[in-house]
């Protein structure tokens, strides 16, 4: 997870043509659409999987008209979020009115929290790759102490102070850091 | 300022797990389209009867030039000329 500056320099590599600056990027920002799609707006995973790949090509194809190149994140997040609409809408015409406008009032709740977790990954990024590594496998991807502890090669008792410690350098990096409250995803 | 819990703090890592590897792998490889299309798509660019055309019927379009249609070429095909 990188910051607006590193995102100006990929996405000038990108412009360039380099096809592995293009895999960076959405290595990037993947999480994030998809977070949009179906946390945000709830999609199925054959609307969520649409709505990520046609953001993704918009941003390919548009990479040369894009006006500030460290802005593609909110580019991206503007995009997701507007195809997402266009797939409820589509969906929901025979709702009755009102529908819509809850939705929107509800999701922008959560873009919120999803653009905290965003800050929460630029503090993780500066910490050590072990501890980056143990959060992620723990919280993000569900993984159990028992996988954890395989794919690090670490002994099963050590995964739950690790966590701690790590969650605990986590919140030290995040001192000062205005987070929203809790969510009401 | 409150302090942040680091139980809210695991909550947020949780809001973003990884998107599906294969969604990833597809968005990736557009470079790869761009590389096999960039002369086909810059021709029908360029003339604004045949990109009127194969907008019409992309898939028809793919077809006659023996490029296979499948969604992920349809749309980028279609992106690619409505930009």
């Amino acid at each position: 997870m990188v910051g607006g500056h590193e995102d100006a320099a990929i996405v000038a590599r990108c412009r360039a043509g380099d096809a592995g600056a293009w895999r960076e990027l959405v290595e990037l920002h993947s999480r994030y659409v998809h977070a949009i799609a179906t946390r945000a707006f709830g999609l199925t995973a054959d609307e969520a999987e649409d709505v990520f790949q046609e953001t993704f090509t918009r941003a390919y194809v548009s990479l040369s008209n894009l006006r500030q190149d460290g802005a593609i994140r909110p580019w991206l997040a503007q995009v997701t979020r507007r195809l997402a609409i266009d797939r409820i809408r589509s969906r929901s015409r025979d709702r009755p009115d009102g529908t819509l406008p809850q939705l929107a009032e509800d999701s922008e709740r959560s873009l919120e929290q999803i653009d905290a977790a965003i800050d929460v990954r630029l503090a993780m990024a500066t910490l050590p790759q072990s501890c980056q590594e143990i959060l992620d496998r723990f919280f993000a991807r569900d993984e159990s102490y028992r996988t954890i502890a395989l794919a690090l090669d670490l002994p099963i008792g050590t995964i739950a102070s690790r966590l701690a410690r790590c969650l605990q350098k986590l919140r030290d990096e995040l001192e000062g850091k205005n987070l929203p409250d809790s969510p009401v995803m | 300022m409150t302090e942040i819990s680091v139980e809210r703090i695991a909550e947020l890592v949780a809001l973003l797990p990884p998107a599906p590897q294969a969604w990833v792998e597809v968005a990736q490889s557009l470079p790869a389209l761009q590389s096999d299309l960039g002369p086909l798509l810059a021709e029908w660019q360029a003339d604004r009867e045949a990109r009127a055309a194969v907008l019409a019927d992309i898939e028809q379009a793919l077809r006659a030039e023996g490029v296979a249609a499948d969604a992920d070429t349809l749309r980028y095909v279609r992106l690619s000329l409505e930009s």
